[in-house]
């Protein structure tokens, strides 16, 4: 259960539509079921009305969106942001993608958003309502009478269990209380990976990898990939690619991504929300957040605007590379 | 009809691997399901469907067409095509059989694609009812009946046992092989599994779903339709539901340069991605509101103007499940084909 | 191994001539390595050529299918393929598979009448397989009108065999103009859908387009406004195409693909299909 409602995102909506803050809002619109649920731009009170929701599927990250619809949109847009979705606006701004002024940014608290998948495993499949209002979640299925009562916390998506912050940093106003940086678990499953030797290590991500399908959907989701014309769709670029045709070409593309995005990835889980084949993309990420923090000091990238990321930031402390190739020998 | 219990199923897929390599849905460790070749001990899949559909056994994600070797101005032509073997795919559902049919209209008319003859000569359908369908479903918008799957034999599968019938010549030759670890029985337990499944599906969500406002001659009708930017309007270009879809079949044809020759290949395309109708000289389709359109009126229009009436979807719903941002076709068809379509 | 003839698998062929036509338009003239003609083709067909390694593209045969020796193939430097062809010298293999599409229809609706061939820049090599064919039957046709207009004097494509053959023929009607006043160019200047109106013809024509989008919507307006009516104009249309046989789903309008039910079109067609070429 999300502790604010829908009625208060779409009262503060309306509010700012009707004294002419903004023009349009940007939210999250009801779907064929419960969870299905579309970003959309909305226009009117009454559309918010028939059509915005705010449940505990909502955890598609608005802040790319702003990139295309801040040129589209004539005047403000209103934009609601949790915690996490702070992070990527905040680094958007610091690479210039999006005009500041053309947002009303609305932090909102955010208790952690549900994984369909995890919810089927447990309420099973024929999902009729899944009712998120109460202490528990109900999910009606076709095949039994009485709702199977879930607790959230058990169908959190991975990158909510291991939600890195609270705390919104950056918004024109925010509703209900700020929360805190949190110091998550979420290096764990890296460091197992860590620990796997390098054969164990190459095949576990030889395995993920194969089932890459090149959709592109984690590219087209990341905030951080906002490349006019990706080098991957260059046919000019020689590493031009449709399908992974090879083992080689299917971890190129996801090496290639991870290096690029390193140092201005901010950890929201996105690419992993999205991949149809379930790769745990985010690991890759992760794995580069963590290894610039041990070799260049704790760094959140879009924690704040402007911020020099470690990477393109030369000091005199910074690690040899003779350091760097050591590490990467065991 | 035929029929064996459900324990012995590890002896019929080795008797059917002894012919032919067998694939089934068999769980990964992700807990998500993928038609893998079977090898002893490999068990078959409760799982409804799985995530990724069977289209690349007859029309793999990539596949090398032609080489060619080049000398001074000289170039040789190599026909690197080889017979397919036999195969069996096992556990297919009545959705994904049917997409088969839509891809066989594309393939099979002349000028035939030899790649996917060979591989569909070849291939042997077993398909399985679905006895617990979900309510991403609506196969049965296109007429396809999840109790009764088309293939070259259906089966049924209880708490106990598999029942099988052979439709076809080939799926009784290979049924008859099977003669040994089945025995003959009625239809009875199946007609009645029939029936659960029959009210199962008036249950789902989508049940109502009907292609009334769809098929031929629709084009004027739905082209320029508003609503087409609106459903549009998050869509991020991605090839998700053109990948996972059974029916989608637009291919692209590339070369690769290997330094001892060239490869000709051709992969999976996608209609969303902005260069796929991208010429030196112009862009028919400049904004992805124009991308997306072609998505859905090939699916629901243009495919049944050039088939007969059949459509390009079978209603399996990977598009509900994997669409990054939830727009799929049964949105479409609510909003494009108006409300009583629902 | 395969009984199967595959459709996607190309034929050898031979460049054995190359011209120079416009600064950026080269003529091919392509035979199989033992001499011949790839294949059969009938006026307004395409072909697939390709350079291994570079890729493969269509492009419409501009030679006649009267023709017996030889294909040729007019081609604008505007791509990769285009590109490398440009650099190619006689005796250069590449690839050739077809032919692809529906022609015009030279022996049935085209019989017997007046023909008005309009075309704008390289938009005249597809249609220069049908006036040749035309010319090569030329008791079967009528009066024929040739309008043709290019950037400049240079730019116009088969100049020699316009001047030379096509203006020399018995009611053939050769109408050229450029875009701008050139030294040395003492012909008409203008663009191509001006010059049609100022032509003025009479509609007891069928009349065959191809050029730029902009030249063809106003010389559309312009036929029009003499009274032709959609079912007496023919165009041939261009789409990105990979497998030329109806399979690969990129060329198509509407439920038409280019590549098998076109390119070529009649007007009253088009105005069946979606506004998306």
């Amino acid at each position: 259960m999300q502790k604010i409602t829908r009625d208060q995102l779409i009262e503060k909506a309306a509010s700012l539509l009707a004294n002419g803050t903004v023009s349009c809002v940007l939210g999250w619109q009801k779907g064929e079921f419960d969870y299905d649920i579309t970003p959309a731009v909305f226009d009117t009170e009454d559309e918010l009305k028939a059509n915005f929701v705010w449940n505990d599927f909502c955890g598609a990250n608005f802040s790319k969106y702003l990139v295309s619809k801040t040129k589209k949109c004539e005047g403000k847009i209103l934009v609601f942001l949790k915690a996490c979705d702070t992070y990527s606006f905040n680094q958007l701004l610091t690479e210039h993608r999006f005009d500041r002024e053309k947002v009303y940014a609305v932090g909102i608290p955010c208790e952690g958003m549900a994984d369909i998948a995890k919810v089927k495993a447990i309420a099973g499949d024929g999902i009729s309502s899944i009712d998120c209002s109460g202490e528990k979640m109900a999910v009606t299925t076709i095949y039994e009478d009485a709702p199977v009562m879930i607790d959230a916390k058990d169908v959190l998506a991975e990158r909510c269990v291991n939600c890195k912050s609270k705390k919104h940093v950056a918004y024109d106003e925010l509703m209900g209380e700020d929360g805190d940086v949190i110091d998550s678990a979420r290096f764990d499953e890296v460091a197992k990976i860590e620990a796997m030797t390098p054969d164990e290590r190459f095949a576990f991500w030889q395995n993920e990898l194969s089932r890459c399908i090149r959709c592109n959907a984690c590219r087209d989701i990341c905030p951080a990939c906002t490349c006019e014309k990706c080098v991957f769709d260059n046919p000019n670029s020689s590493v031009e690619n449709k399908s992974p045709a090879n083992s080689f070409e299917e971890k190129m593309f996801h090496i290639i991504r991870a290096f690029h995005v390193a140092g201005r990835c901010t950890d929201c889980g996105e690419c992993s929300r999205v991949c149809p084949q379930h790769i745990p993309l985010h690991l890759l990420n992760r794995k580069f957040i963590k290894d610039i923090d041990s070799f260049y000091g704790d760094y959140q990238a879009g924690a704040e605007v402007g911020s020099r990321a470690p990477l393109v930031n030369y000091t005199t402390d910074d690690l040899e590379p003779g350091e760097v190739f050591e590490r990467g020998d065991n | 009809m035929r029929k064996c219990s459900l324990d012995s199923m590890n002896l019929v897929f080795a008797e059917i691997a002894k012919a032919a390599s067998l694939y089934l849905p068999v769980d990964g460790k992700d807990g998500k399901t993928a038609y893998t070749k079977w090898e002893d001990g490999l068990t078959w899949s409760n799982s409804l469907n799985t995530v990724r559909g069977p289209k690349d056994f007859f029309f793999p994600q990539t596949e090398n067409l032609v080489e060619f070797k080049t000398s001074g101005k000289n170039i040789e032509i190599i026909d690197t095509r080889s017979a397919s073997e036999d195969f069996v795919v096992f556990g297919v559902r009545a959705c994904d059989v049917k997409s088969f049919d839509v891809l066989d209209r594309v393939f099979l008319k002349e000028p035939t694609d030899s790649y996917y003859a060979s591989r569909r000569e070849h291939g042997i359908i077993i398909a399985a009812a679905c006895t617990k369908p979900t309510e991403t479903c609506f196969c049965q918008t296109f007429g396809i009946d999840a109790a009764a799957p088309a293939g070259d034999i259906s089966i049924w599968k209880t708490e106990t046992e598999v029942f099988w019938q052979s439709n076809t010549e080939k799926g009784a030759a290979l049924l008859t092989k099977l003669d040994a670890l089945t025995e003959e029985c009625s239809t009875e337990a199946v007609d009645a599994q029939k029936e659960k499944i029959a009210a199962t599906m008036k249950k789902l969500p989508l049940a109502n779903l009907n292609t009334d406002a769809f098929g031929a001659g629709k084009t004027k009708e739905y082209f320029d339709a508003p609503e087409w930017k609106e459903l549009s309007e998050s869509c991020l270009g991605c090839g998700t539901c053109t990948f996972v879809c059974p029916t989608c079949q637009c291919y692209d044809i590339k070369d690769f340069n290997t330094g001892k020759g060239v490869i000709r290949f051709r992969c999976w395309d996608s209609c969303m991605y902005s260069d796929f109708t991208k010429m030196s000289a112009g862009q028919p389709r400049l904004t992805q509101t124009e991308r997306f359109r072609q998505r859905f009126m090939h699916k629901l229009v243009y495919f049944p103007e050039n088939n007969d009436g059949m459509f390009s979807c079978v209603g399996c719903g990977r598009c509900l499940a994997k669409c990054p941002i939830s727009m799929n076709i049964v949105k479409v068809m609510k909003t494009i084909g108006g409300k009583e379509n629902a | 191994m395969h009984n199967h003839q595959e459709p996607l698998i190309p034929k050898i062929g031979v460049i054995t001539d190359v011209r120079m036509d416009t600064p950026d338009i080269k003529t091919f003239r392509v035979v199989t390595p033992d001499g011949k003609k790839a294949f059969d083709h009938r006026p307004g067909q395409c072909a697939m050529l390709s350079v291994p390694g570079v890729g493969e593209a269509m492009f419409s045969i501009t030679s006649s299918p009267t023709n017996e020796e030889y294909m040729e193939f007019s081609i604008k430097k505007c791509g990769c393929v285009t590109e490398w062809l440009h650099q190619a010298e006689p005796g250069q293999q590449i690839t050739i598979r077809g032919p692809y599409g529906n022609p015009f229809p030279v022996d049935d609706e085209f019989a017997g009448k007046n023909l008005l061939f309009i075309a704008g820049g390289v938009g005249l090599a597809p249609l220069r397989s049908v006036i040749n064919y035309c010319r090569h039957y030329r008791d079967r046709y009528g009066k024929i009108d040739i309008v043709y207009g290019s950037r400049s004097k240079d730019d116009l494509l088969d100049y020699k065999e316009i001047i030379d053959e096509w203006a020399n023929d018995d009611n053939v009607h050769v109408h050229l103009t450029i875009d701008r006043e050139q030294e040395g160019w003492d012909g008409h200047v203008g663009f191509v859908p001006n010059y049609v109106k100022e032509l003025g013809f009479d509609t007891d024509k069928t009349a065959i387009l191809c050029g730029p989008p902009i030249m063809i919507k106003f010389t559309l307006d312009g036929l029009y406004a003499l009274g032709f009516e959609k079912t007496q104009i023919y165009t041939t249309l261009e789409m990105r195409m990979k497998c030329g046989i109806g399979k690969c789903g990129r060329c198509n309008v509407g439920s038409k693909y280019i590549c098998k039910d076109g390119p070529v079109f009649r007007f009253d067609e088009l105005d069946e299909l979606p506004d998306e070429y």
